[in-house]
Formats: structure tokens, sequence, C-alpha cells
């Protein structure tokens, strides 16, 4: 993974509260074995006709949303399933991070290791992000601040480890295998 | 004397390999770790990319479930598969667990079926176990006293590589419900209220213990359905603590401990409880009394409302009114006596016997209405033929029912079962999400009783009024 430090880019706003992995990423797209290509299908029954045309009012199929790497969506963010294909598909699109003022578990989980921040902000700005699709803003995860064009620094918290394994671009298993002897050794005192 | 401890803090310090500390996660021990083929492909990859192997083949299961098909067989021991990526996802699996040594359930096996319904079947699930899978719905399992959460693909890596994940210590949330389920409200009612009650982020960040006599008195099945919920709540996992009936519902099973083995399980198994005085971060109280069949309206689990109820008007926020434009109802609308194209009685949540013998109850004599299919899959093979044997499949069959065999069906509508666009779905499983049965299907989640009833009657209908 490559390492994280600052993200800067315009963001594009989804103002719907609860935005679940079906909607991420429909089941019909999860029959795949690998992680290539799911940039399509994101938001797939949003995006996209049944006749596989694009949806023109549908804000990701419009020209003012092409190159934004920030999604600012409703509260809940990433609810349902455990599928790592939500994270996958959203980074395939282009995307590195996701605001909202709550993020489900196992996709807050899955996006910090593959690199897509999940960023959990205060109402007030949330707010201010939601009514001002396409701002201008710059996320710092060394400082764990958002800064907005409006002149504020906003905190986020990112959970430490994860934090630190995003910034050095390490992955999680590699600390993991660093503690064999432990785990052999807590399988034979319970054996 | 040590401080007094809840059941998820007993599980939890039992499996901390490595204690969490400001810097570091927990390391945490997994006792059992269940597999199946949409989340695992990547993570065998992942394996063979860096030249690792399963470390504890013995402490891995995997089954198919999710792609699988599940046509009637029309050769025996030949199903067909219609969706080619399917058949391929299937295949890779088949390959994964020769290659790295792990047990599968495959499509030829006796008693391959949905994976938390499997895992509890067999007897591997149990109290105490900490049981991952890459699947949301693995809080089925904590309804053994187990601690039981869904991972992502990455984690199951780790899981395979190690036994181990790296985890922050969640937070407690008590649910008490006490009083008594009325006559036709199920353990499916129940966890729709708490999820009404708490929100589907109630529970973000939080392990749930349901508690209380309406919980106590709930058969395993029930506690299952209540347990499988709770990430609709936004939980991490939910447990109930075990006692004689989980006991008597693992004795014997293939999988669980046996002989003189079995006595010390269950001397040890009797101390998970949480003890008196210990402190939640969290707790909320529910009357169980209370509770009548309920039924979902919109696009989310709480999104819910007694099944006599109208749907709430909140015409002012736009995200609710675009959930109904979805689901093609108004503010103030009745359900009862919706026309309905679909009834739905299966998946992890509600494919158990007991669910069966519940729709059968219903559908036993009568038929299903013109121009609704009802689908019935059972959630494994074991309980297909237990059902059989109790001439359940003649009932269904007799009333125009499908009787299929076993698999996720219709729950995630990724396997050639699905509602079309547009119509309506009574469906006892887990998910009301936009899309989630199929491309514009409206999904209305109830009980298995509530979803026989609505066959029959051809609209939705409370079960009350029919049995």
């Amino acid at each position: 993974m490559e390492p994280i430090h600052s993200i800067f880019s315009r963001t594009v706003v989804l103002p719907y509260s609860d935005i679940d992995t079906d909607q991420i990423i429909p089941a019909r797209f999860l029959t795949t074995t690998t992680k290539a290509g799911l940039g399509q299908h994101a938001f797939s029954n949003w995006r996209y006709n049944t006749d596989g045309s694009n949806k023109s009012d549908f804000i990701l199929n419009q020209s003012s949303a092409q190159g934004c790497q920030i999604l600012v969506a409703g509260n809940n963010f990433g609810c349902g399933s455990s599928r790592e294909h939500a994270p996958w598909a959203l980074l395939d699109f282009g995307f590195r991070a996701v605001i909202s003022t709550e993020i489900a578990d196992i996709f807050r989980s899955n996006s910090l290791k593959n690199g897509l921040l999940p960023l959990v902000i205060d109402k007030e700005n949330h707010a201010w992000l939601i009514a001002n699709p396409g701002a201008q803003v710059e996320i710092n995860l060394e400082t764990s601040s958002l800064s907005l064009p409006n002149g504020k620094q906003v905190k986020f918290n990112i959970e430490g480890f994860a934090r630190y394994c995003l910034l050095n671009g390490v992955d999680e298993l590699g600390f993991l295998m660093n503690q064999l002897d432990q785990i052999k050794q807590y399988e034979q005192e319970r054996a | 004397m040590s401080a007094p401890k809840t059941l998820f803090e007993k599980v939890w310090e039992r499996h901390e390999v490595v204690p969490e500390t400001a810097d570091t996660p927990a390391v945490l021990y997994i006792d059992l770790h269940l597999v199946h083929e949409v989340t695992s492909p990547q993570a065998f990859s992942l394996l063979r990319e860096k030249g690792l192997k399963v470390r504890r083949t013995d402490r891995t299961l995997a089954t198919m479930d999710h792609s699988t098909p599940t046509d009637p067989a029309e050769i025996a021991g030949r199903v067909p598969i219609k969706v080619k990526s399917a058949a391929q996802q299937i295949q890779q699996l088949e390959t994964n667990c020769s290659e790295f040594d792990v047990e599968l359930l495959n499509l030829n096996s006796a008693q391959r079926g949905i994976v938390h319904v499997v895992g509890p079947e067999l007897g591997a699930t149990q109290p105490g176990k900490t049981i991952v899978c890459g699947d949301s719905h693995t809080a089925t399992h904590g309804a053994f006293g187990a601690l039981a959460f869904g991972i992502g693909t990455t984690e199951v890596g780790h899981v395979l590589a190690t036994q181990c994940l790296l985890q922050r210590r969640p937070r407690t949330l008590a649910i008490t419900v006490d009083g008594k389920l009325a006559e036709g409200v199920t353990a499916k009612d129940l966890i729709l209220a708490i999820i009404g009650k708490i929100g589907v982020a109630g529970g973000t960040g939080q392990v749930i213990e349901y508690r209380g006599t309406a919980i106590e008195s709930l058969c395993m099945d029930g506690r299952m359905t209540v347990c499988n919920m709770s990430i609709e709540a936004g939980a991490r996992a939910g447990m109930i603590a075990p006692d004689e009936t989980t006991f008597a519902y693992l004795k014997g099973r293939p999988k669980a401990p046996q002989g003189s083995d079995w006595d010390k399980a269950v001397a040890e198994w009797r101390n998970l409880r949480s003890d008196p005085g210990a402190r939640y971060d969290r707790e909320v109280q529910i009357n169980g009394s209370d509770l009548e069949p309920m039924i979902t309206y919109g696009t989310h689990p709480g999104m819910v409302m007694p099944i006599g109820g109208r749907v709430p008007d909140q015409s002012n926020d736009p995200v609710f009114m675009k959930s109904l434009a979805y689901m093609g109802l108004n503010p103030n609308e009745q359900l009862l006596g919706k026309p309905i194209q679909v009834a739905f009685i299966g998946s992890c949540t509600n494919a158990r016997l007991s669910d069966l013998e519940l729709a059968a109850k219903v559908m036993k004599g009568k038929r299903v209405a013109p121009g609704v299919r009802a689908l019935v899959v059972p959630g494994s093979q074991q309980i297909k033929r237990e059902a059989e044997q109790l001439g359940l499949d003649k009932i269904f069959l007799e009333a125009g029912a499908e009787w299929r065999e076993s698999g996720c069906s219709m729950c995630i509508g990724m396997n050639g079962d699905t509602v079309a666009s547009g119509q309506y779905a009574v469906s006892t499983s887990n998910r009301n999400f936009e899309g989630r049965q199929g491309a514009g299907a409206r999904t209305l989640l109830a009980s298995p009783a509530t979803a026989a009833a609505s066959a029959i009657r051809g609209c939705v209908t409370d079960p009350r009024t029919i049995i």
C-alpha cells in the first residue's frame, strides 16, 4: 500500500443517510474472484438505467463529479454487509476518502485496510459540506485535520494504529505475523 | 474478588493473545473461522502471493451458500448453476479448500447450507468461542454465548494466516426484554422492534447482550434470529448467555464435545453469564409483552412498524420520501391488505426448522393466492431432510409454494433467485435495502408467520387473523 499523507480535492456529495453496501456495490457483482474493475459497478443501481445507459441526473454521472476524490455522504455510511468489494469499488472509481457523521464498523475497518480514508466529523461542518458540493478541501492525515475553504479546520479521529499503517504504507498482516511466537504460546497455554 | 464482568468481557479477555494498548489494538485469538465462496477468493490469493499456509485448518470450515442456486436438483447430485461467474467462484472455493487443506461442505455434501445455519447445526458453534466469517450476519452465532462478528476479506486473510485479528475492544450495550411474547409474535418481530427502537446505527461500535425473560424463553432458533440481525442495528455482535436450552441443543451434535469432554465443557459454559453488578456502557429496556407482529415499510430495517400501523408522515424529510418513493408507498398508508407478488421464507435469519414449521402451520390445507410466487428455502440440506421427514414439504407444495434446495437464495439475489422490479415481496430475510432482492425489488421484512399468511391471502396479512 502507498503511504498516504494528504488528499487535496473537490468533494462530491450524496446527501442521503444510511447508504448501505448494497447501494455502493450490488450483490450481483460479487461473483468475482479478484478485486479489479469494480469501479464500473459502484452505485450501479443509481448510476445506470436498466438498458445500461447512464442516468444523467445522478451526480456521479455529471461532469462536476469527474476527478473528485472525496465523497461526502449522509449519516451512517456503509451500513450493511461485510463485503470489502465496497471500498474496492469506491477506490477503483477514484475515491480516496469518505466523509460522514457516522461510518459503519465493518465498512470503516475494510476501508482502512485498503487506503480509503473513512472520516467521521462533527454535524455542523458536515452540514456545511453537504450544502457546498464541489468544495475544495484538504485532508491532512498527519495532523488528523480537514481544511475547508471557509477557513475552518475540522478534526477527525482515525484509530492510531490504522493511521500509523496508512502514513507509512504498511499493512497489518506484517504486524500480526510478527506476533506468531506469542500466538503459539497462547495456544500452548490454552491447550 | 475481581470486579463483576459482562459475558462479552469474559469471552474477550479469554481470547486476548496481546491486550490492546494506546498505540496498538489487541491481538485477538479466533477459535472458529467460517469461510464461504464470495468473500474468500481474494484472501486465498493473498496467501498464495505471500507463500503462506492456512495456519489452523482444524479451526477453519468452509461452505458454499451465497451464489449457489437453490433450484431443485434436476439430476441427483447435480445442481444447475446458471450464472457463469458464480460457477467459477464456486469452483474457486473447491480449488482453494483442496489446495490449502480446508474442510469444505461442497454442493454434493449432505451437510452443506447457509454458513450461519450449518455452524450451529454441526455443533461447531459453541459458548465462549470467538467466531468470525466474511459475512456480517456472523452475529448469529452469538445466540450460543459466542463472540461472533463479520469481517472483510483482508481480515479473512489475516485469520487464515495467523488465526488472529487486530481488534479494538468494542463498547457494551445491554438490551433487556422482559415480559412474554404474545401469540403470533415471534423472535423476528422482537428484533425488528428492537432495531426500530435503537435505530440502524444504534449499535455502532458496540456488542449487544440480549437478556431478560422474553429472551430466555426463546428456543435456539429464535435466539439465532435475534442475534442474526444485530448488524442491522449497526452492532459488531449480539450475544445471549448460554443456558440449559443451549446445552440441550448442542448435545450430541457431531462437532460438539463428546463424553466426559461434554460434561467438562458444560461446567465451563455455565460461568458464561454476566456477573451480578456487571456494568454495560449503555442499557435499553423493552417490554416483550407489548410487542406485535412487525413489518418494514422502507429501505432499511429501522423503517419498521406494527403490522396494523400506518406509514409515518415525515414528508419534510427528503431522504425518507426518497425511500417511500422507491417503495411506492405514501405517508399514512396502511400496509395491511396491500397486494404482494412474492413471499420468501428463507435466509440465515429465518430458515431453520421451527421457522419452516411455523410457516407450514399457517399454510396447511390452504392455497397460495393467485399471482403470488411463494418460495420456501431451507437453511441447510439437513433442515431440508428434517422438514421432509415431518411432511412440511408436502404442505408447502400442496399449497402451491416452491420447495427448494438450501442457500441464501432471494435474500441476496446473486444466485438466480430474485424479485422483479416493482414487485412487493414479504420476506423473512434481514435486509430491505434498495435492490437487495433484485434491482427495483420492494422488500417488506417480516416473520415466517406473516410471510406465509400474506402468501395465502395475496396481500400483507396479520398472521393472527389466519392461524
